[in-house]
């Protein structure tokens, strides 16, 4: 009986869901807010990437804001966990010759690679949150294959996670004091497409990238030191 | 194109239906982790490799490893409806 009657409110709301969506036009253009930013968006900004100079620059306080949320999660987490008591070390199993080789081999190349996203985030596909990512999925994978958990210095984490939060405020309220605005872009645009140009974007992006990877990679030492 | 691109629709959507349906949790995560990573590959055919790689990277690699942690963690199999009603 009850799930006929949850099943009838799902087919209801399926309904109404549907016969709400049907009338919107996907795909075809219904604002003006797309057409300005590709149209202006290189010149104002001088990113080549639209996506960067409009999640940076354009909406740089939701990024901001964005940040503030992980931010949080990982203090929150740190926080209930805190009073566990760390796991009693158990004998790991030593990882075997190949896999030990191949994460010392693969984790300096995926570094770079998260690295490579966030500095070119304003002339390639890419950006701070994702080569945090991948900076933090190089941690989970020597964590798992070759130093174990002991062999990283959680403090570390959280020494770079502030210094980049930092550095993302002060460049906004740099902006302040020299534009009139928050995260105004104060520095020289410089020529589209080459790596020193868009101003203040790629210091933002770098900060971003550096807090995003230590964050996630925190979070998952947190989860498997205590829990 | 679209062929493919209706393939793996489905797919995902097989894949979303397992991680519902299965008892055992971390066979549900690694289906959610198909789902996600199904999800980056039909992003990038809809031209938007910023979201794919966000996708990919965190939703089909540190969400499973911080859900199989957990599990670790915690236990592996659900209970039955039954015991619970």
């Amino acid at each position: 009986m009850r799930k006929l009657i949850s099943l009838i409110l799902i087919l209801i709301i399926a309904a109404a869901v549907f016969f709400s969506l049907r009338e919107i036009p996907f795909g075809t253009t219904r604002s003006r807010v797309r057409e300005y930013y590709l149209d202006n968006g290189i010149k104002q900004t001088g990113a080549a990437n639209i996506v960067t100079s409009v999640v940076v620059n354009y909406r740089g306080f939701d990024t901001l804001g964005e940040v503030t949320v992980l931010f949080l999660a990982s203090i929150g987490l740190s926080a209930v966990l805190y009073g566990k008591k760390e796991e009693k070390k158990r004998k790991r199993r030593e990882s075997s010759l190949i896999l030990y080789t191949g994460c010392r081999f693969l984790f300096p190349l995926i570094l770079l690679f998260g690295a490579y996203i966030f500095i070119h985030g304003h002339l390639t596909p890419g950006g701070g949150f994702q080569g945090g990512a991948v900076i933090a999925s190089g941690f989970l994978l020597t964590m798992l294959g070759c130093w174990g958990w002991e062999g990283i210095n959680r403090n570390r984490f959280k020494i770079t996670e502030s210094i980049s939060g930092l550095v993302f405020v002060i460049v906004g309220l740099l902006g302040l004091l020299y534009g009139g605005y928050f995260l105004f872009n104060f520095l020289p645009k410089g020529i589209p497409n080459q790596l020193l140009s868009a101003g203040i974007i790629p210091i933002v992006y770098v900060a971003i990238g550096f807090k995003v990877g230590s964050e996630i990679a925190g979070i998952i030492d947190d989860m498997v030191r205590c829990g | 194109m679209i062929i493919l691109e209706i393939i793996l629709v489905f797919v995902m959507l097989v894949g979303a239906i397992a991680a519902g349906i299965f008892k055992d949790l971390l066979n549900a995560v690694i289906a959610a982790g198909f789902v996600s990573f199904i999800a980056a590959i039909l992003f990038y055919f809809l031209h938007a490799p910023d979201v794919a790689m966000a996708e990919a990277s965190i939703g089909a690699a540190l969400t499973v490893a911080v859900f199989v942690i957990t599990i670790k963690k915690t236990k592996r199999f659900e209970e039955d409806d039954e015991k619970i009603n």
